[in-house]
């Protein structure tokens, strides 16, 4: 059964990948999507089981075997890998749904959904890893996915651009995972997590020499694999390709970039859970990140404009929420807010993915306006996924991010004073840019129909020849707008995921961190013998459990503020605060920085060492040595072309053919 | 079974020979020499297949030997094992896919065959050879045909480029037939087999008041180098490469890169490792520095490079990087990624020149700028090219990811200095790959030849098809050949070992903590 999870989405991947012309638009994605829906089937049927206390392992067959370097391909599942298969399938199955009414007007349908289906291919084998190099085949193959999905549109060069970057930027994390691989195999002799979580607790005082440093082997494997997890999570240093990965089509931002493949990070946490635990300094600069990056993208979510941006440094900054917790040592409360994020994040992603269809492919939120009128029902889900975020209470977002806050409180040490000081300063913001973008999109006035040119906004905001089919198929011109509701198969999707947002927390919070948490998770997460985070977190302050709420409203109360009652105020607030919108608005400076630090030093280093180096350098010496020679063999050569050198090489070749003859005859 | 190898090693030749006869140079003429050619080739590849079936990858010793006593004292002796065998059967299967890649080449054809299958045997010859003089025949003679095919069918500069190619790779050579000789008075034979069992001295002594440590060994050992160092080409002698590439005819890129430059990284776990372990091991930090110099110089070159075939050849010298870096490891990870990622590179680096080729023979420009938007009119070259540039990328499940993977592992033990730079060439290399993907394959069509570009007809995609499965296949299940190089490599550690003992471990476990100090 496991194997049929995860390989089902690779057939259809290979399907609609393959035979795509020959099946047909319609088949080459319902046969995907159709073959999706088995799979998430079947993982809630494992999820079921697996709570029943049936692991399992698949082994298929050996990969890289090298001395003692041993790993096989395998699927394992425990209840860390029955949790992301339901997570995944499911979200997948849903956005492959979406999908085909998302992408009808797209003349590439059947590429798109072999990339997804792949995509979920990639992902089951990452959570299904028994070793650590088939996480990384999956991490890899998970950002292949995400670099063909956000450059779907190809003819668009911001959406190569972004496609690039994600994938480089991935790859200065894998640069950690790598070498943290390495330090692992070099300690260990071993890949398998069984035999080297086992083996951990004994190197919990060893030490190596790393580099110029003699330093703790698990402190500095685990600070190394984060590194990984950092470029894949999007966490700050390494998070600036999330938001220019908004380029792909909006199913992708929220299967891949919202609900699943930025999660990774956070699933490896947990999974190494057993490593990390022996690491308190490796720990302490996750919850650090974790923190910062809540803080900065949320920041930064404050003053964007663009409704997938909104929600991409939204997703970042919950992602940073859990890396946190994680940190703390609090595995299941991360594990369950990405569970529930998935959830409402997923639900967010698609809704506005239904808002851009109904605007026509407008991102703007400053150009939209008074829409809860024309699409009531996205306007409903929107709310409902909002308010799942924002944490009203019995909505799933309230159980896991109290959860969070909660357990910063209780943590010990200075991260956990800040991680737990910037957890309710980010509750209050996550409220207020949330509301920010239902108040712009969804009510307040319809600034779309007074918009002068839509064409020119219509340009620069993207889908170039996805948006004029649009257009030419519906109907519609250039001048009006007439938002609606979008087709079924995207509502329905929505919609279930709506039940999802309300729902996943109320069901699923005794389980996973109430107190049946220890048989939920069994073996898959690993406690050291001093943390007992899991148990403190229940016993806080009365305060500590209202203060998010209250941040909640804050920030509800001041989005209302300033969008509904006093639309004059944020212009006047940007305009007096101008150093600092600026530098929100900017990012912080990160693209800048980076292009100015990474990118044109190593471009004009290649040049340098092409031009000067091989060139003047290496070349310059042996021409010099060799002008003497050069005419005689140029001579040769242009006898060549006349035919004798042939010969006379060839009668060389022929020599020794009878030298060696000699021997055979 | 030495007479199958006898024949997989000289039917190439032949099948050139007869081709002497032929009079004539019309098309049917034409026709006919290529396809004998690739008849030739692919019985030869079919005869070495004989050899894969019988092969046994659990021995470490010389299989389908063949020794006959030769001229002078010497003799012709023939044989395999885990090092060479895997790069026969790379040689014997790339050459149909050469040839098929060749079909439209007008300009004395004869003799571009004849040429090409004299090179197939010289260079089956490298690799099954268990005489010192016999290798070093076809070592060396395999330059001739190269040179003529760049010189003969190549492209503008091909006289500046041949020549550059013949007088790099000759001058390396000489130094390593001098240290031949050297080895044949000091052991009183030039049989292979026995030389590996041959302690070379390496007690130190001095030369005009300098120290030779390694004494005689480390001598050798550079002689050796230089020649090795040169046909790899391994930084700061990698220069010929680019040139010889970019004049090169597509069939000429895919053997150079494919084949030619896998006899340097053989010649090291054929001489250098085995014979020399002293020198090998006090070598190894010189080796390891000009390694990650080349993973890191030749990946900043390549992200610049205008041309596509000079940034496939730059990326070539950064992988060849790789491979030394592997080799001096002194583990069994190490080599083994060694020798994995030269046989990957064979279907990877040879599959990119083939890309370069299709688009070449259309647009008749290697100039990057010059593309764009080729995705929209040639969708399956877009695709196979994907599939390569992520190999060349070393994605996992591709055959690159293997070999990378490996030889980091290997030098992270030996040097955590040389792992650290090395790995910095996975992001490098994504960048140089992807960003000349996103110029040739993605964007909109600006130049207006492109727009009538053809797809890829039925000969080119299956040139592509044995590539893409090779690579695919190994990269999931790379066993077959990590086991064949696996029983060599275990074999020359177990000497290396010997002469200059074990490393110790990384670190070494302590007792499980108690709670208390494990987290305060």
């Amino acid at each position: 059964m496991l194997t049929a999870i995860v390989f089902l989405p690779l057939i259809g991947s290979l399907i609609s990948g393959f035979f795509g012309k020959r099946l047909g638009e319609t088949l080459a994605q319902w046969i995907p999507t159709g073959l999706l829906f088995a799979s998430a089937l079947l993982s809630w049927i494992v999820f079921a089981q697996t709570l029943g206390g049936e692991d399992r392992l698949v082994r298929l067959f050996t990969w890289i075997s090298s001395g003692e370097l041993q790993a096989d391909w395998a699927l394992r599942a425990d209840p860390l890998t029955a949790v992301m298969l339901v997570v995944v399938t499911t979200v997948s199955a849903l956005v492959h749904l979406y999908s085909v009414g998302y992408m009808a007007e797209d003349p590439s349908k059947a590429r798109f959904f072999s990339y997804l289906s792949f995509f979920t291919f990639a992902m089951l084998m990452l959570v299904t890893a028994d070793n650590f190099l088939q996480m990384f085949f999956g991490w890899e193959g998970v950002g292949v996915a995400s670099y063909l999905l956000i450059g779907f549109w190809h003819q668009k060069d911001s959406a190569n651009a972004a496609s690039m970057k994600a994938f480089i930027v991935n790859r200065v994390g894998d640069f950690g995972f790598l070498l943290g691989m390495f330090g692992v195999f070099a300690v260990f002799r071993s890949l398998d997590f069984d035999t080297v979580f086992a083996a951990a607790p004994q190197y919990a005082e060893s030490t190596f020499h790393f580099l110029w440093m003699e330093v703790k082997v698990l402190e500095a494997i685990c600070f190394l694999l984060f590194i990984g997890a950092m470029g894949k999570s999007a966490q700050f240093f390494l998070h600036t390709w999330l938001p220019d990965a908004m380029e792909g089509p909006t199913p992708v931002s929220a299967l891949i970039h919202a609900a699943t493949m930025v999660t990774a990070g956070v699933v490896m946490i947990c999974r190494l859970s057993p490593l990390f635990e022996w690491a308190p300094g490796a720990l302490a600069f996750v919850t650090f990140i974790g923190a910062t990056t809540a803080l900065f993208a949320a920041t930064v979510g404050l003053v964007q404009n663009d409704i997938k941006r909104i929600i991409a440094y939204s997703t970042c900054s919950q992602l940073g929420y859990m890396f946190f917790a994680a940190g703390l040592g609090a595995y299941p409360v991360a594990m369950f807010h990405l569970f529930t994020h998935a959830f409402f994040k997923a639900l967010l992603f698609l809704g506005a993915g239904a808002v851009i269809h109904a605007m026509h492919h407008e991102q703007d939120i400053r150009k939209m306006g008074g829409l809860w009128r024309y699409i009531p029902l996205t306007f409903v889900m929107m709310v409902v996924g909002t308010l799942a975020i924002t944490g009203l209470p019995l909505l799933s977002g309230f159980y896991s991010k109290d959860a969070i806050i909660e357990v910063a409180f209780v943590g010990k040490g200075w991260v956990a004073q800040y991680a737990f000081f910037v957890s309710l300063l980010v509750a209050a913001m996550t409220s207020f840019y949330s509301w920010r973008l239902i108040f712009k999109v969804f009510f307040g006035p319809r600034v779309w129909k007074h918009d002068p040119d839509p064409h020119a906004a219509h340009v620069e905001e993207a889908h170039d020849d996805h948006g004029a089919h649009a257009h030419d198929d519906h109907g519609h011109g250039h001048h009006e707008l007439h938002p609606h509701e979008s087709p079924k198969t995207m509502l329905i999707p929505i919609g279930v995921l709506t039940v999802g947002a309300i729902l996943a927390g109320a069901v699923f919070a005794p389980g996973f961190i109430g107190s049946g948490y220890e048989e939920f998770w069994r073996g898959s997460i690993f406690f050291g013998p001093d943390n007992h985070i899991m148990h403190d977190f229940h016993d806080v302050p009365l305060w500590v459990k209202f203060a998010p709420f209250v941040m909640m409203l804050t920030g509800f109360f001041i989005a209302w503020t300033l969008y509904e009652r006093r639309r004059d105020l944020p212009a006047k607030i940007a305009s007096s605060q101008e150093a600092l919108y600026t530098f929100f608005l900017n990012r912080w400076w990160f693209d800048q920085a980076y292009d100015f630090l990474f990118v044109k030093p190593a471009q004009a280093l290649g040049r340098f060492l092409w031009k000067k180096g091989d060139g003047a350098t290496i070349d310059g010496a042996i021409d010099g040595a060799s002008m003497k020679i050069a005419p005689a063999i140029a001579g040769l050569l242009r006898r060549a072309q006349s035919g004798y050198v042939f010969h006379y090489a060839f009668a060389m070749i022929l020599g020794v053919v009878v030298l060696v003859g000699l021997a055979v005859v | 079974m030495g007479y199958v190898l006898n024949a997989v090693l000289w039917l190439p030749l032949i099948g050139g020979l007869i081709l002497l006869l032929l009079k004539g140079d019309g098309p049917a003429e034409r026709l006919l020499v290529k396809r004998w050619s690739l008849g030739i080739s692919i019985l030869t590849f079919l005869l070495s297949l004989i050899l894969l079936f019988s092969f046994d990858s659990g021995s470490p010793a010389f299989q389908f030997v063949v020794d006959r006593p030769w001229l002078a004292g010497l003799n012709y002796k023939l044989g395999v094992d885990g090092f060479s065998f895997p790069f026969l059967m790379l040689t014997t299967a790339l050459m149909p896919i050469v040839f098929l890649a060749s079909w439209n080449v007008e300009t004395r054809v004869r003799e571009y065959f004849i040429a090409f299958l004299a090179l197939e045997t010289l260079m089956i010859g490298v690799f099954c050879a268990l005489d010192m003089v016999l290798f070093y025949l076809f070592f060396e003679a395999g330059l001739i045909p190269m040179f003529l095919i760049i010189g003969v069918w190549g492209g503008k500069r091909r006289i500046y480029a041949s020549f550059k190619f013949f007088l790099y790779t000759l001058l390396g050579s000489l130094l390593m037939l001098v240290a031949m000789i050297w080895m044949w008075s000091y052991a009183g034979t030039t049989d292979i087999e026995k030389l590996l069992v041959t302690d070379f001295p390496h007690e130190g002594f001095r030369i005009f008041g300098f120290m030779i440590t390694g004494g005689a060994q480390t001598l050798l050992w550079l002689a050796f180098f230089a020649s090795f160092a040169v046909k790899m080409p391994m930084w700061p002698v990698h220069t010929w490469l680019p040139d010889a590439h970019v004049e090169a005819p597509t069939a000429g890129s895919v053997v150079l890169a494919a084949i030619l430059l896998k006899m340097g990284g053989y010649g090291f776990v054929r001489f250098n490792l085995p014979m020399f372990p002293v020198a090998s091991d006090l070598m190894a930090n010189f080796v390891f520095t000009l390694s990650v110099i080349a993973i890191i110089y030749a990946s900043l070159v390549a992200l610049v490079q205008e041309d596509m075939k000079k940034l496939v050849a730059y990326s070539s010298v950064a992988h060849m990087g790789f491979v030394t870096m592997g080799l001096f490891s002194g583990n069994q990870q190490g080599i083994d990624g060694a020798m994995f990622q030269m046989l990957s590179h064979g279907f990877i680096s040879g599959a990119l020149f083939l890309c370069v080729g299709v688009v070449y023979d259309r647009l008749h420009t290697r100039e990057i700028a010059a593309y764009g938007g080729v995705v929209n009119v040639m969708p399956v070259f877009a695709v196979i090219f994907l599939f390569f540039t992520m190999g060349n990328v070393g994605l996992p499940g591709t055959s690159g990811f293997v070999g990378e993977f490996l030889t980091m592992a290997g030098a992270f033990e030996a040097n955590t200095w040389v792992a650290f730079f090395a790995a910095t060439g996975v992001i490098l290399s994504a960048g140089y790959a992807l960003w000349l993907y996103r110029r040739v394959a993605f964007g909109t069509i600006v130049n207006p030849h492109v727009a009538e570009m053809q797809e890829m007809g039925r000969r080119e995609i299956a040139l592509f098809v044995p590539l893409v499965i090779a690579t695919l296949y190994f990269g999931l299940y790379p066993k077959p050949a990590l086991d064949a190089f696996g029983t060599s490599t275990a074999h020359l550690l177990t000497r290396y070992e010997a002469a200059v003992g074990e490393r110790p471990p990384m670190a070494l476990p302590g007792a499980a903590p108690a709670a208390a100090e494990a987290h305060h």
